[in-house]
Order: structure tokens, then sequence, then C-alpha cells
């Protein structure tokens, strides 16, 4: 805007001069650790950046971002953000979300984002629980969760945020984890490539309410073992050494291939036609099957704001605006 | 129909010599099933009208179904009008004419019509079945129902197929012009010239030749049919009325409300964003700013009434006019974000065009009941300006002055408008471009110096803060619903800090009162009784204030376009009265609110049946009360 080059921005630079206020461990550190390197690395500017969150625990994030920032009201994150992001089709706009804020009271915000494919980045932050709210069960919680609000256990069956983007139309869906920051950085810097909707749904560990969440697959001692890379154009190998696979049966089963089989894992492509692979993998039984993460799907399609846009632009070259024609128009007659 | 003494009396003749008389006004009402086209045939005659220079209102009162079955009792539809010779503020109480497409149309509305008044029917409508269906016991043409009503029977669907013999219309197709025979037949009785619905319709059904050249057959046909068969003895004329000088234009409330947003937008310099979920009896608002992206109008159709207000927020705190529309239940969810708007002291508009309630209530009726809701239907706290449009021509203004309030105060606008207003028309004189007044808008400048931007430091006349856009350089900066510290906007749970915001909320709407003119009253400013009105009810009491003022009663009237905040001399004003009294569509809402702030004893006289006041139920009203105050 100043017409001089700008030095590129370093990571310090993103941060603002607001004390972080999530308790002590919460993976939410390394999240906006992760987010405010990878910005920093697509050489972001602070003033073309706008971070738009709803209410939750993970929606203090912009707070904590020297960039533009609206801290909203729960759920509606997406919409204002639609709002924003096709009122000025130039800016960065993101959205910090959580399981509840986006999941649950939000959900239709969040479907709808997907149908329209604004270009919204949306970094949903899934903890599994409510947190601001001291401790119950979420959408993502699963069944048989005991929290406050369910002492005998939760009754709820829980969903998929990845089944639910991709059952929206999701253009881009993918998976990070708070503590693998080089690979969620990764992820943000994808997303951000994206023109459409972005939604990367991160696992962040609560270590106040449900700690150890995700220990399960991703402890360093059993992270080979237990979850899955994809990997665009590669196939879907897991384990220490890399000797076990998915392949899908005529049912789109998934079905764990090891040994002389492993040539029969699926090779995974991220840009695959039909929503179908991913789904099978965003659905797969978490206790039999290792945990995907990266890129479920990515699809280029022209963003909504464009399309706006453009028919805005068509108009205005069809008939330029006169507001006294607007005004004098139809059947008008005159009083002496 | 009241005649006048005309000073031509009776000179004029039709070409074969029967009488036109002179009259200074008419009401007629159309009604037939939903398909019948009652809508579409009101509107031409309207037009016809408005072109040949009479005063007219209109009011159409829809079925509560789209298509509820047809020849039933909630099936019928009507367009009342009334065109005058002179200056009308409401679409007339009782018709003197009642068109009748079938005996449903009859049974709703016969009761309506004035004694001795004329009744036409289309008897290829009641057959047995037809009757049944409308719960007539028999047949009210032959058991003496319609005594002292001038009866005139057509067969419409047949005089309108024998008149479209020549066409290729099928069947269906001719019996669907039977609304333009019965056009024809009433614009020959009123002496109303047929072009301009030749063009209308040429216009409207443009790809559709065929149906262009039916419509207008038909008519025709009505037109020669009420000259030939001397089913009337007199024709009538009702001569122009003496509007102010100026160029004019028939508008509707929904349509008008719209043009006073784009224009606004226009005059700031600044683009409309619409966020908008359909709702009876809003969606016009969206339809028609869906058309007017050539004037930089974005609308956008949300998922639901909530995420239409906050797509409409984002759009302001990126530098857009951003408005949302609705009515009174789509208010409701959108309270949490009206309050977001408030706190981040953000310009927005909400249009509530509100229809009567509670809960999905009686959708295409109408209502003033959600005043209290616009005022006080939010958590905290949040206060909000409140401004009503009165008649369809003032919602231009009242949206127009919609805008400039948000803009120029930061602060969210609701503007109340109703069924009534929405759907009924008036002529609109049109307002000269140039000379509307300047809307200013200011955005924040850049900051390259380093220092730091302050998104909560206020203009000391207005206490608005900066309109800041993203993307501006030095000005990132973080707001929210928390509360905040005045000027840096940083997140704030101190006392004194909240104690001092709330204030300043407050005192910002307050504010802006400042700049308003003062009241306009509609006779004295002192005497013995004050009609005050908000919203729709302007037409009806101004034309019973009138009356009374005419009989030498001590009665004047006063409207308010601004509920909240108030115009700072109404306090001075209702103390010139021994009474002051308030007719609204809602149980004393804006009589309640003036009672306590004001501590003066304000009457309410409150109807909530769905339909708009009658001049002669406020003058009936009022006349009651001078006498017992005498
Ligand atoms: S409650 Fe849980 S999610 Fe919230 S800040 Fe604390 S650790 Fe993080």
């Amino acid at each position: 805007m100043t017409g001089v080059e700008q030095p590129k921005l370093t990571k310090k630079d993103f941060k603002s001069d607001q004390d972080v206020r999530w308790c002590p461990g919460c993976g939410d550190y390394a999240i906006l650790n992760s987010v405010q390197g990878a910005f920093a690395e697509l050489g972001k500017t602070l003033h073309g950046t706008v971070i738009i969150s709803g209410i939750g625990c993970s929606s203090r994030f912009p707070y904590y971002m020297e960039t533009y920032g609206f801290h909203t009201i729960h759920g509606r994150a997406p919409a204002i953000a639609s709002g924003v992001k096709i009122s000025n089709p130039e800016l960065d706009v993101w959205v910090v979300t959580g399981d509840g804020d986006a999941m649950s009271i939000g959900g239709n915000h969040f479907i709808h984002a997907m149908r329209r494919n604004v270009g919204l980045k949306i970094l949903m932050f899934n903890n599994r629980i409510y947190g601001l709210t001291k401790g119950q069960f979420s959408p993502t919680s699963p069944q048989g969760k005991v929290t406050k609000s369910s002492p005998m256990g939760s009754v709820d069956y829980p969903f998929s945020p990845i089944a639910l983007a991709l059952g929206a139309g999701g253009t881009f869906v993918a998976r990070g984890v708070d503590i693998l920051g080089p690979h969620l950085q990764d992820m943000i810097k994808r997303a951000d490539a994206h023109t459409g909707t972005a939604m990367i749904e991160i696992y962040q560990n609560c270590n106040i309410f449900n700690d150890g969440a995700y220990k399960g697959f991703t402890d360093k001692e059993v992270r080979g073992e237990r979850m899955l890379e994809l990997q665009h154009g590669k196939p879907l190998l897991f384990g220490a050494n890399k000797d076990k696979g998915i392949t899908f049966d005529q049912n789109f089963q998934p079905q764990i291939v090891t040994g002389a089989d492993l040539g029969k894992a699926f090779v995974w492509d991220e840009c695959s036609p039909s929503p179908a692979p991913a789904m099978a993998l965003a659905t797969m039984d978490e206790a039999h099957f290792p945990v995907p993460i990266g890129v479920f799907r990515r699809q280029e399609k022209p963003a909504f704001e464009r399309g706006v846009l453009a028919q805005i632009e068509k108009a205005k070259a069809q008939k330029p605006a006169d507001l006294k024609g607007l005004l004098y128009a139809g059947e008008i007659w005159d009083v002496q | 129909m009241q005649g006048t003494d005309s000073p031509t009396g009776l000179q004029q003749s039709t070409p074969d010599g029967r009488p036109i008389q002179e009259l200074d006004q008419v009401v007629i009402r159309f009604a037939g099933d939903s398909g019948d086209g009652m809508q579409l045939t009101g509107d031409q005659f309207t037009r016809t009208t408005a072109l040949m220079g009479n005063d007219i209102a209109t009011f159409p009162d829809f079925p509560a179904e789209i298509r509820a079955p047809a020849g039933t009792l909630p099936g019928v539809s009507a367009f009342q009008l009334r065109f005058s010779s002179f200056d009308i503020h409401t679409p007339g109480d009782a018709p003197d004419v009642l068109v009748a497409m079938n005996p449903a149309a009859l049974k709703v509305h016969y009761k309506a019509l004035k004694p001795n008044g004329i009744l036409l029917l289309n008897t290829a409508s009641f057959g047995e079945v037809e009757l049944k269906k409308a719960k007539w016991a028999a047949d009210p043409r032959r058991d003496g129902s319609l005594d002292g009503y001038r009866v005139i029977e057509v067969d419409l669907t047949e005089r309108t197929k024998e008149a479209l013999a020549s066409t290729t219309l099928d069947n269906r197709g001719k019996d669907r012009c039977k609304n333009m025979y019965a056009l024809g037949i009433l614009y020959w009785l009123f002496h109303r010239d047929m072009q301009p619905t030749e063009k209308a319709l040429a216009q409207k059904f443009a790809k559709k030749p065929e149906i262009v050249e039916a419509n207008l057959l038909a008519m025709k046909a009505g037109h020669a049919y009420a000259e030939t068969t001397e089913i009337f003895q007199t024709a009538y004329q009702v001569p122009p009325a003496k509007l102010p000088p100026g160029t004019y234009r028939n508008i509707m409330g929904n349509q008008s409300l719209t043009l006073g947003l784009v224009a606004a937008s226009q005059k700031a310099g600044v683009p409309l964003f619409l966020g908008s979920y359909p709702i009876t009896p809003a969606s016009d608002i969206l339809h028609q700013l869906s058309g007017y992206k050539n004037l930089g109008v974005t609308t956008f159709q949300a998922e639901d009434e909530i995420a239409a207000i906050c797509a409409a927020i984002g759009a302001s705190y990126s530098g857009l006019l951003g408005i949302t529309s609705t009515s009174g239940p789509g208010v409701a969810l959108k309270g949490e974000a009206m309050g977001l708007a408030i706190m981040a002291e953000l310009p927005l508009v909400v249009l509530n065009v509100q229809r009567a309630g509670p809960s999905t209530g009686m959708p295409t009726k109408t209502q003033q009941a959600d005043l209290l809701q616009a005022m006080y239907g939010r958590n905290g706290e949040s206060p909000m300006v409140v401004i009503a449009c009165s008649t369809p021509a003032d919602a231009f203004e009242v949206g127009y002055e919609a805008i400039r309030i948000a803009a120029e105060h930061m602060v969210p606008v609701m503007v109340l408008s109703d069924g009534y207003i929405a759907n009924g028309s008036e002529p609109w004189r049109l307002p000269d471009v140039d000379a509307l007044p300047p809307i200013t808008v200011k955005f924040a400048p850049a900051i390259t110096d380093g220092s730091k931007f302050e998104p909560y430091k206020r203009d000391e006349k207005t206490l608005a803060r900066p309109w800041a856009k993203p993307g501006t350089v030095g000005l990132v900066h973080r707001i929210g619903g928390l509360e905040k510290q005045d000027v840096t906007g940083n997140i704030s749970y101190d006392p004194d800090n909240h104690q001092h915001m709330i204030d300043t909320r407050a005192e910002k709407v307050a504010r802006v009162a400042d700049g308003l003119p003062p009241m306009q009253t509609l006779g004295e400013r002192t005497g013995d009784v004050l009609v005050l009105g908000w919203g729709s009810p302007r037409g009806a009491i101004t034309a019973a204030v009138m009356r009374l003022q005419k009989q030498g009663h001590k009665i004047s009237a006063a409207f308010l376009r601004y509920l909240n905040p108030l115009p700072k001399d109404l306090g001075e004003l209702m103390k010139g009265f021994k009474k002051v009294v308030l007719p609204e569509l809602n149980k004393g809402q804006l009589a309640m609110m003036l009672r306590a702030k004001f501590l003066v004893d304000v009457q309410s006289y409150s109807q909530v049946n769905g339909q708009p006041f009658t001049s002669q139920a406020i003058e009936d009203y009022m006349s009651k009360l001078l006498k017992e105050i005498r």
C-alpha cells in the first residue's frame, strides 16, 4: 500500500502485545505458534489478514495475532467471515473455531460455508470437549464420555468433522495435530494456497478437561503404528517400518494389508473426483484402524465471492449506476 | 360513492347518452380466488388511475396460503384501492364497489360493502358445489342476503370465452383472462383510459404475445359489454387530484424503502451489502436489491436469519453498509448478533417489516407489535436507534435516514415497517436527487508513522468510533463482543470501565436526537386532544383528525418517525393537550414507553386483529373521547 517493498515479516511480528491466557500446557499454544510461523513464511502482511473467531477457548485466538481480528459470537464466525470476504475478496480471511463452536451451535454456518466455497480458511480446533464452559461433552466426544453433564457417560454418538465437511461439499478438507508442528504448518500453507473454503481439523489437547484424548495415537511411541499420513500420489502406508497398508473392498470398507499384499495399498489421490475414498478414511473406526492426517480432499472450484463480484461487474458494465434514472423509473407523471 | 355537486353537474354523458356523474372519490375492492389474478387486476387499475392524476391508496389483502384449495374461504385474495380528486391518506374503509369472482370472495367481503354499493358477481361460479365450498347454506343471490346492494350479475367466464373464441388459448388459458374482462367493465364504469394497461401487459408478457393479445381482447370485450348492455345506468368520473406540483410515481412500501437505502448508499459513496433470509412480508426487499447490482449492491441469501445479519456485520466491518431485512420472527433470531454490532459499534441497518405475531402468527397480516422487541429484545443494556416509516412513500426517507444515522453515528439502526406499508402503494412525489441530504462517511486513514491505532477513540460530537477498514496499513486491531476498554479496545473487566462503556453506548444513541428537526403537528400545538401515531396508522389518524378538526374540535395529531431516541420536544408538545391518545396496532407498546418516560397519562387505543385501523374507527373513538372531556 505504501508502494515500498516491505521487508518480510518474522514470526515475532505476528505476535500481538496481549498476554496469552490459555491454561498452561494447552494445545492451543502450539497451534498459535504454527500459525505465526506459517504466516511469516508465507510472507503475509499484518494489515491484509483478518482472523475471525466465534466463542470458546480457541476463539481467543485473534487477540494474540497482530493482524485484524474479530472475536464474534458463538458459532457465527463463518457467517461473519463470509460477509467480510465477499465484501473485500482481496483480504486474507481466517476463521478460528472449535468443535463446540463449529460442529454444534454453528453447524449450519459451517456446512453452508463449505457448500458455497467462500474463500475462507477455517481452523477448527477439535479437543472433543467444551473447555470454556468447564468440561461438558461435545459433538465429537466419543460415546460414553463421562463429563459433568454426562456423569453416566454420554449417550450421544459423535460425528467426524471431516466427514461432515466432505458431505457438505468441502473443496479442501485436511487434518493436523497440535503437537505435529511442521506437518500442521504444511497444512496451513496448503490451505492458504487453496482458492475456496479450506478447512483444517486440528486435533488439540485440552489438558484440563480432556487430557490425553489423542494420546493413543499421537504419542511418540505409538505414532508410527497408529497414524496414517496421507500423501498425494503415494500409497496409504503406515507402521513404524511402513509395512502396513490400507486398501478398500468393493463396499469401500477399509482393509489393512501387509506382507505380499502391501502392493495393493490404495494410492492416495486427494483430487479424486469422488469423495468416496476420503469419506471412507474419515469414518474409519479409530479403534481398529490408524488415524489419518493430511489432506483428505482438494478440488479446484471457483470461489463464491468471485462469482458474486463478477455478477456485480457485469451488471455495472451493462447498466451504469444512475440514481436519478433509478428513482425516476417506471410510469411517472408530472403534476403542474 | 360520495358524489359532489360537480361544477359540471350531469352535463357530460357517454356516447350513447348515459349520464357521467362526477365523484370526488371511489373505493373498489377486487376479491377472488388466489388464482383469479385479483392482485394483478388491482395493480392495473391503480397504475392507470395514478397516471390519470388521481390520488390513490391501495391495500392488498393476501390469503395466508400460497394456493389454498380453489373456491374456499381461506383461498380468497383481495385488493382494495381508493382514488380521489383530493389528497387522501388511506385506502378507504368500506368499498363502493365489490367485484366478487366467486361465492367465497362474496362471503368474505360482502358485509364490508357500503349500502347501495355496486356488487359485480361472476355468475359462472355460483353452482351448488361452489356455494357449498364457500359455506353458503343457500344461493345468496336468491335468499335476500344481498338486498340493499346494486347486484350486477355477469357470466364472466362464458363472456370471456366468447371474446377469446378466435385465439389459440385452451379453455383454461381463456378462463384465466376473466379478471381482465371484469377490469374492462370497471374501466368503462369509471371512465378509465385502457392504454396504460395495454402498455403494461405488452411489457409484462413480452415473450408471450398470445397472452397479451388474449388479455387485451378480454379487457376490451368487458369494456364494450358495459357500454352496450346498459348493465349500468350511469358512468362515473373522478377528476384528477390537486397534488403538490412535481414528478410522481406510484410506489409500494418495500420498493420505496429499498430505493431509500440505495439512494443513501450512492450519496455516501459506500456500497450496500444485504444479508437476508426469505420471510413474508419482507422478501421483496431481497428481490429488489438483488436487481440493483449495477449500483454496487451485494445481496447474500444466507442459510438462516442469524447468518444473514452476521454476514451484514462482516460487511460493515469490512467497510460496506451492512443491512439485513426480515420480519419479527427473524428479528428474534438476530438478537445476539445485534448485541455484537452494538458492542463492536459498527453501522448496521436491520429492517423489520412487521407482521401479526406472536410466533408464526398471521404472516400476511399487519401489526406493530415488535416495537418493544426492537427497543429491548436483546440481552444486557443494548440500546439501539429505532425509526419507523408511516406510508409507502415515507419509507424512502426512512430508508435513507437509517443509513445516514448508522454510518454517521457508527450504530446499528432498526427500521420498523409493516405488512400494510410494505404491500400498499401511493403516489410518491420524487425527490430532487441533488437535494438529498449529504451523508458524510470518514474511514480511518492509514497510519504509517508507527503510532498505535485507537479503535475506540471517539468523535466528540457523536461519540462515534472510527470506521477502520481491514486492509488499511497501520490500523490492525482486535474487536469483539467482550467488554472492552474505551479508546484502546482491549478486553477489560474493570468495573468503572464497564459502567462508563454502558453509559457511553446509551449516550451515543441519545445524541442522535441532537440533529433531529422539531416535531410537526397536524393542527394547533395546544388543544383538547393530541393523537400521537407511529408507523402505518398515520393515514387513518390523519383522515380522522382532519374530519374532526373540520367539525370544530380542538384536536391535533403528531407522528413519530424517531422512536429511539425520541424527539427532544415531544414531552413539551404533550403538555399542551388535555389528553394524549395513541392508536397503535399492538397492546399499547409506545403508550407504555411514553408513560414511563414522561409520566404523562397517554391513553392507548389498541387494535390487534391483523387489520389496519379504519379512519372511521379512529374518528368514532376520538369523538367519544372529545365528548367525555368537554
Ligand atoms: S480449558 Fe482446555 S482448551 Fe481451554 S485453554 Fe484450558 S486447556 Fe486449553
